[in-house]
Parts: C-alpha cells; structure tokens; sequence
C-alpha cells in the first residue's frame, strides 16, 4: 500500500479536493484519477511535451511533476482551455491550419503554445520555435503547427 | 536503511521543519522532480522512508544583491534566473546558461538547488556559478538551533550525484560577490540538438578583461570528468597574460589537459577532447574580438 495525502487545487478553473498516492506523478492523477484523457503519456520522461499543463500560468511537464505539489495551485489542462461552446482561439487556429497530423502531441502542443501566446502577445516564428522546443511531434509536422502557433499569437496583419 | 514505501510525506513550510524532518534521516527531497522522477523510473534511486517536498519553503526562493553580494535562493526555478534583471545586469553567463537550459517545461519547474544537488558532471547551472567562484550555503538543524556552513563550489561535487552535503542537510543558496566591471564571462555547450540536451560538453571562461590582459581566469567544464571541475592548468596558462593568438593556443593545449572525458553513448573521448579545444578557442577569441 502506498501512503496517500489529501491535497486541495484549482483545476480548469473549479475548485477539487483529492486524495492522492503521495509518489504518484500528476500526469496520472489527472488521466487514471480524474478521468481527464487529453493530457497525453508520451515519453514519461520530460522529453516530448506530450503531457504539458499549465501550473499557475506556466507550463510544467506533468509526466514529472509530483501530484502533491498540485495542492493550493491552480492547474489548467487541454480541457479547460475552451468554453462552453467555442474552441480557444489556439485550437481553432490548429484547426484552420491543418496543424494535426497522427494528433498525439496536439494537446501538449496548444498547451504550450497558448502560455507562450500569454507571455508575448507578438510572437515571431523564431520565438514560437524556441518556444516549443520541448515539445516533440513525431509525425513531423511542425510547419504547419508554427504557421498555426504565429497566426493565432503573432502580431496582428 | 534505503525504503522503497514511503511511509511519511511533508511539506513544510519553513526551514526550521524541514531541517528538523532530514535530522530524522532517510529523507528523499524533491522541488520540482524533474531530475527525481526518471531516476526512480529508471531505478537508479529508490525513495527513503521519508518523501519531504520543498517547494513551499518560504524565504528560499528569489534572487538579491545586498553589500556586494548576490544570492540565489535554492528553490528559484531556472525560469526565474533566466529572466532576472538583477542576474542580467550583474551576471549574465547565469541567464546565458538558463537559456540553454533543456525545454520551457523543464526550466518552469527545475530549481537551482536541484540542479546543484544531482550533481551530474553535465549540470548545466554548475558551469556558470564556477565561473563566478560562488559558494552554496548548507543549513542543518543541530543542538537545537539552525547552523549553516558555505562551501567553494568547486569543493562541493565528490563524485557523479554526489557531493560534500550530509544526509541531514539543505542547500539553501548560492552565493558570490558581485563581479568587477571589467568581468567577462562565457558559456558554451554542445549537443546534437539545442533543446532538451545533457551537455556532450560545456566550457565556461571568465576574468578581468584591461587593456587586453586576463586575470582573475576562471576557466570551468562540464561532462569531461566524474564532476564539473575548474580548468586549473589552463587557467594557468592565461593569468595575467595579454589576450593573443599565442597565448590563446597555449590555453587551449592546457585546456586539453585538465579535460579526462570518458566515451559514453553521447560521445567519445575523442570528440569531446577535440569539443574542448574548439570551444576554449571559441571563446577565447569572441573575448578578443567583442570584449565585455
């Protein structure tokens, strides 16, 4: 048996209380606990950005990240990035550019990418590429997901 | 005795407890994870009865300058030295060495006290903090009260993840003075791509630049023996001597002799050797050309 802790956290704007196995990493509490399967397990070791979340607003491998330290945090996935009835203007931009291919690294993609859109709302295509540098696309569509990235984020026409 | 149950979990708020928690032995500490969470999927650590978070200790993250002194406390994420004004304007080669450090993701949650405290040959922020003779800052909780004691970085590494620190002790800063107007400092790393790379190899070369002439050298490297090390040989063949091409080729034929690299499945004695030299000479000669 594995020791548990309650830990109490924001997630995608809704307030959650949880109790968690304390080795357990959040990538897991968030697909296997909370039944929350955009967050995607790609390499399980910080390498590919799959599993990319944002954690008070920056963006943290959640293959890495111990659950625990999710409590008092404020925590914000793939599935709490559109409202009720429209896609984030980064997913609609995915969408309009074609930027998806096999799909797997798309969640850690525009999770990526909306944070890099907050912190500068000018992006060049440079910035975008740097920015994403730790996040893997296997299929090797970055074209198109850097045309996405900059059209949705990059200074305006 | 190593457990691979946890049976207790904390995360306390201030020093005094976490101190007072390691004192009970057999603690595993972690921050951000990113470098304790493969190494137990991979096996090569098993957690101890005791898993302590320290992400919440209060005071020992941020950066400040006071009475010619700068400190970084251990829980500052590699993020927040990357963009530091303060770390900027007063010691760059850090925010140089941030920005080469693996991905956005990583930087967002690796601390400097992790990085310091895994202790691999290859760690990134070492190179940087060696080229500023800096000193991290242990705290213990003993009879009663908390004692600290600094250490010369260059005296801190022991062995690949090992270092002078006793079990029952926290690093909880870096420290050293402000540089001198007339520093320099550079850092230069390879891999086969810029992201999300452990250093083939890394060399960093610092000291008052006048009229030409280097002292105060600081020569550092990284993944080309079992711990970073400071170049002493080629550090030797620089002091005090004006910066030319005779004098640059000198340096880098020394820098070669303080390099004992290893063939590992990221490259071979020899490329890393030949790294070395090229680098040494990189940036020896962008000094020469573009000063401060």
């Amino acid at each position: 048996m594995s020791l548990k802790t309650e830990i109490s956290f924001t997630l995608n704007g809704r307030p959650i209380t949880v109790e968690v196995p304390v080795t357990m990493k959040t990538l897991y509490l968030l697909r296997d606990v909370l039944d929350l399967k955009g967050t995607k397990y790609g390499c399980g070791e910080g390498e590919c950005g799959a599993c990319t979340i944002q954690l008070d607003g920056k963006t943290v491998n959640s293959c890495l990240m111990y659950a625990v330290d999710c409590d008092g945090r404020e925590v914000v996935t793939i599935e709490g990035l559109k409202s009720a009835t429209e896609l984030h203007p980064m997913q609609q931009a995915f969408v309009d550019h074609g930027a998806v291919q096999c799909g797997f690294c798309t969640p850690g993609m525009i999770v990526q990418a909306v944070s890099l859109a907050q912190n500068n709302p000018e992006l060049s295509v440079e910035e975008a590429r740097r920015g994403l540098e730790g996040n893997i696309c296997r299929c090797t569509g970055y074209a198109k997901v850097l045309d996405a990235v900059v059209a949705a984020a990059g200074p305006a026409d | 005795m190593v457990a691979n149950v946890v049976e207790h979990y904390s995360a306390p708020d201030t020093l005094d407890d976490a101190l007072e928690t390691l004192a009970g032995g057999n603690v595993t500490i972690f921050c951000g994870g990113t470098d304790l969470s493969p190494q137990i999927e991979a096996g090569t650590r098993q957690y101890g009865a005791t898993l302590m978070n320290i992400r919440r200790i209060n005071g020992l993250a941020g950066i400040e300058s006071k009475k010619g002194t700068l400190r970084i406390g251990a829980l500052t994420t590699v993020t927040e030295m990357k963009r530091a004004p303060l770390l900027n304007e007063q010691a760059r080669v850090i925010v140089e060495a941030a920005d080469q450090f693996a991905s956005d993701q990583i930087r967002n949650a690796a601390s400097l006290g992790g990085n310091l405290c895994n202790a691999s040959p290859a760690g990134d922020m070492i190179i940087p903090l060696l080229l500023l003779d800096a000193a991290v800052e242990l705290a213990c909780w003993r009879d009663g009260t908390l004692q600290t004691r600094l250490v010369p970085l260059d005296e801190f590494f022991t062995a690949p993840g090992t270092t002078v620190k006793r079990a029952d002790e926290l690093l909880t800063a870096a420290v050293f003075e402000r540089p001198a107007e007339t520093f320099v400092a550079r850092f230069r790393k390879s891999g086969p791509r810029p992201a999300l790379e452990i250093a083939t190899v890394s060399v960093g070369i610092a000291g008052r630049l006048e009229n030409r002439r280097f002292t105060d050298v600081r020569v550092a490297m990284g993944a080309v023996a079992p711990t970073p090390l400071r170049a002493r040989r080629a550090e030797a063949a620089l002091e005090g001597k004006l910066l030319d091409i005779d004098n640059i080729q000198a340096a880098v034929r020394c820098a070669g002799e303080d390099a004992t690299p290893i063939d590992d499945v990221r490259a071979s004695v020899w490329y890393r050797d030949h790294l070395v030299g090229v680098f040494t000479e990189e940036i020896l000669n962008d000094v020469l050309e573009n000063g401060n």
